[in-house]
């Protein structure tokens, strides 16, 4: 900034303000303003939105003046002062570390109960079904994936495959054999597992970009082996009818052995979702607990360090062989585990839940989470799919932008758009400290002896 | 003498059709430091890998301590208590200093002695300040350190070095070499050393081997290399001034 104060930068302002919008001018005209739109005789007719593009540009050149006038100046003030200490980041996060986590677990514990409170039985639904367990399984792939790519640093873009099989695991072995629910549970965890070290095998020496592609074709394969499977899978149309869980024996239907007769309330389709609710809540909180104890094991050090260094790892006795294959396996599992439970609480599942799309979005709250963070991947979950949840919820901005509007048709490019604010500002991830593994009992006695200047 | 605790016996190593190695013999005894020197690409790195079975040898025996361990695998190799501290140090960057001394332990398995530590850190007091401290933001130098350091934990029959002074100036390299000479004295760790600063390297060494594009040409103790014309001339030129100042 010139010292003589705030003409130039106001100036300056204006002028990136300016060209800013001309930029967007130019390109929301074609994009924007202009709309083909088929009349009732099939005809092609040119209709004009002038008043959103006005909206449009107004809001670049605003945010210009705001980046220019408010951020800029702001983002240097700070980087002028005092340089902080080194440690406050680490402190705030280490700080977040302590408390966030039982306030989180005790929130989820509630979650259910509360909303039922402030909402109403039917408001609750919503909140408990859409909101609740879809981000609790969303937390839960991301905590198995974390294994794979934050923990042992192995790039997987086909984790979907094993969340496939842990649903058809569940909804074959249930409709075929009626296994319940919790039986079948570890099963499908098993044979997810199984598959995560056939995948394992072929893909030992690859790493990086290689390992991404090979696990992206996997994941297809896997998915065209469901649509083509037909005697087995019934390709596109999928399994209905897939066994839901019971309550220790009693399902949750409207007959008179079901659980709200039996319990002696009126049937609501809510004491379901509750149930389900907690036990994805159970399963998603084994798994984070289950990779805080791993990472404190040998094992869990060995992937930390094959994510560091793969030579290094070899020369120091690490069987880097066995170390992969079990974070593939044991990532698989969880993500089995995941499965199982989708198809228990959708009832319905066909490839299309299956997608490469899945494996994306998983990866994405991996990775905007903070590799290897557990609290980071919940969080971001949170903002993935309950932004994507709530997107449906804005029915106000059809007052801004027409009736026809519907803001979940711009979720990819909202989340896009977020994606790429978060990785400039956070590109190690929201949360991108990583918590030592093994501390020093006591404060290690260093001996004046051993300090001497300039030595060692 | 007995049997050398390393033997490399006609060793050949190949980078797909190049061959890297042409038939090198070399021992290593018990409680020896034996340094290997050679101008760049002269296949010094690459015979202290094949030795780790990364690549593996094509032709030749590498035995250590009476046993073939051309063919077994790096991991394998290494839990024979054969300690490499990498070229380019490899430290986990992420990870703690502690952390990335506890993973020395690994290739100690059962017998793993976490008191070890402190007898590792007392070498490297240095470190012993910086052990809740990431690899990463440590300095070169120091870098250098915990991957000796790590290397040690194992309580290592033979030790590795490649390259240590790399990239370092000369007083930490002048360190790092003389933590070497002290752990061969006081706890007669046999050293295999590969260098590029040929001086401090050959100083330090009981015997000295001279590679030239994979063939060793030249071998003798330390201080007799030191004297020969050739090596000078090839490897001390300029005295030893310069190679101690560019210190590579």
């Amino acid at each position: 900034m010139s010292p003589n104060g705030a003409t130039p930068l106001a100036l300056r302002a204006v002028k990136d303000a300016a060209i800013w919008g001309a930029v967007a001018l130019g390109l929301f005209v074609p994009l924007i303003a202009l709309q083909a739109v088929q009349d009732i005789r099939g005809e092609l007719r040119l209709e004009t939105r002038w008043p959103l593009l006005v909206v449009l540009v107004a809001l670049v050149v605003a945010g210009s003046l705001l980046n220019s006038l408010v951020i800029t100046p702001w983002q240097e003030r700070r980087a002028r002062a005092a340089p902080r200490p080194d440690g406050s980041a680490g402190r705030f996060a280490a700080g977040l570390g302590r408390w966030f986590p039982p306030f989180a677990i005790g929130f989820v514990t509630v979650f259910p109960f509360l909303a039922l409170w402030l909402v109403g039985f039917q408001g609750g639904l919503k909140w408990i079904d859409n909101f609740g367990i879809q981000i609790l399984i969303y937390v839960m792939l991301g905590f198995g994936l974390n294994i794979v790519v934050g923990l042992a640093g192995l790039l997987d873009l086909g984790y979907v495959a094993f969340y496939a099989v842990g649903a058809y695991s569940y909804a074959l072995l249930a409709k075929e054999f009626g296994l319940s629910f919790f039986t079948l549970l570890p099963l499908a965890g098993i044979l997810a597992a199984f598959w995560g070290i056939l995948l394992g095998f072929p893909v030992l020496r690859l790493r990086g970009d290689y390992l991404a592609i090979v696990t992206l074709a996997f994941g297809e394969i896997i998915r065209l082996v469901l649509i083509n499977w037909v005697p087995v899978t019934n390709g596109y149309a999928g399994i209905s009818g897939i066994p839901r869980p019971t309550f220790f024996g009693i399902p949750f239907n409207a007959s008179d052995s079901g659980f709200a007769a039996v319990f002696g309330l009126e049937f609501s389709p809510i004491y379901r979702s509750v149930f389900l609710y907690y036990i994805i809540l159970a399963l998603a909180l084994v798994t984070a607990f289950v990779t805080v104890r791993l990472r404190r094991l040998p094992i869990g050090r060995a992937w930390e360090a094959l994510r560091e260094d793969e030579i290094a790892c070899r020369s120091l006795g690490i069987d880097t062989t066995t170390t992969k294959l079990t974070a593939f396996a044991i990532g698989a599992m969880f993500g089995g585990f995941a499965g199982s439970f989708f198809a228990a609480r959708q009832g319905f599942i066909s490839p299309e839940s299956f997608t490469f799309m899945e494996s994306a979005t998983i990866l994405a709250i991996v990775v905007l989470g903070g590799m290897g963070s557990q609290i980071g991947v919940a969080i971001a979950a949170v903002a993935m799919i309950g932004g994507t949840e709530l997107l449906r919820e804005l029915d106000a901005l059809k007052a801004v932008f027409g009736r026809e509007f519907d803001p979940t048709q711009y979720r990819m490019l909202l989340f896009g758009f977020a994606m790429v604010l978060i990785m400039i500002w956070k590109p190690r991830g929201l949360i991108a400290t990583r918590d030592p593994s093994v501390f020093l009992k006591e404060r290690k006695a260093v001996s004046g002896s051993l300090v001497k200047e300039g030595h060692g | 003498m007995a049997e050398p605790l390393l033997a490399v016996r006609g060793v050949e190593t190949y980078y797909g059709s190049i061959k890297a190695l042409k038939g090198v013999d070399l021992d290593v005894n018990e409680g020896e430091i034996v340094t290997l020197i050679g101008a760049n690409g002269a296949g010094k790195s690459t015979l202290m890998m094949t030795i780790c079975g990364n690549p593996r040898a094509r032709a030749g025996r590498v035995v250590f301590d009476g046993r073939d361990i051309t063919t077994l695998p790096t991991h394998e190799i290494a839990r024979l208590r054969i300690a490499q501290s990498p070229e380019g140090r490899r430290i986990f960057a992420r990870m703690t200093v502690l952390e990335n001394l506890q993973m020395g332990l690994v290739a100690a398995g059962p017998e793993a002695d976490p008191a070890e530590l402190d007898r590792v850190l007392a070498f490297f007091p240095r470190l012993s300040e910086r052990l809740a401290q990431r690899g990463g933001t440590l300095s070169g130098g120091e870098q250098q350190m915990l991957a000796i350091a790590r290397a040690l934990m194992s309580r290592p029959r033979l030790l590795l070095l490649d390259e240590p002074s790399l990239g370092l100036a000369p007083l930490i390299a002048q360190q790092i070499f003389d933590i070497v000479r002290e752990l061969n004295r006081t706890r007669r760790l046999t050293v295999f050393l590969v260098e590029q600063n040929a001086y401090h390297a050959l100083k330090l060494a009981h015997r000295a081997y001279v590679m030239v594009n994979g063939v060793i040409t030249m071998t003798g103790s330390g201080r007799d290399l030191l004297e020969r014309p050739e090596v000078q001339a090839a490897y001390l030129e300029g005295g030893r001034r310069e190679t101690a100042a560019t210190g590579s």
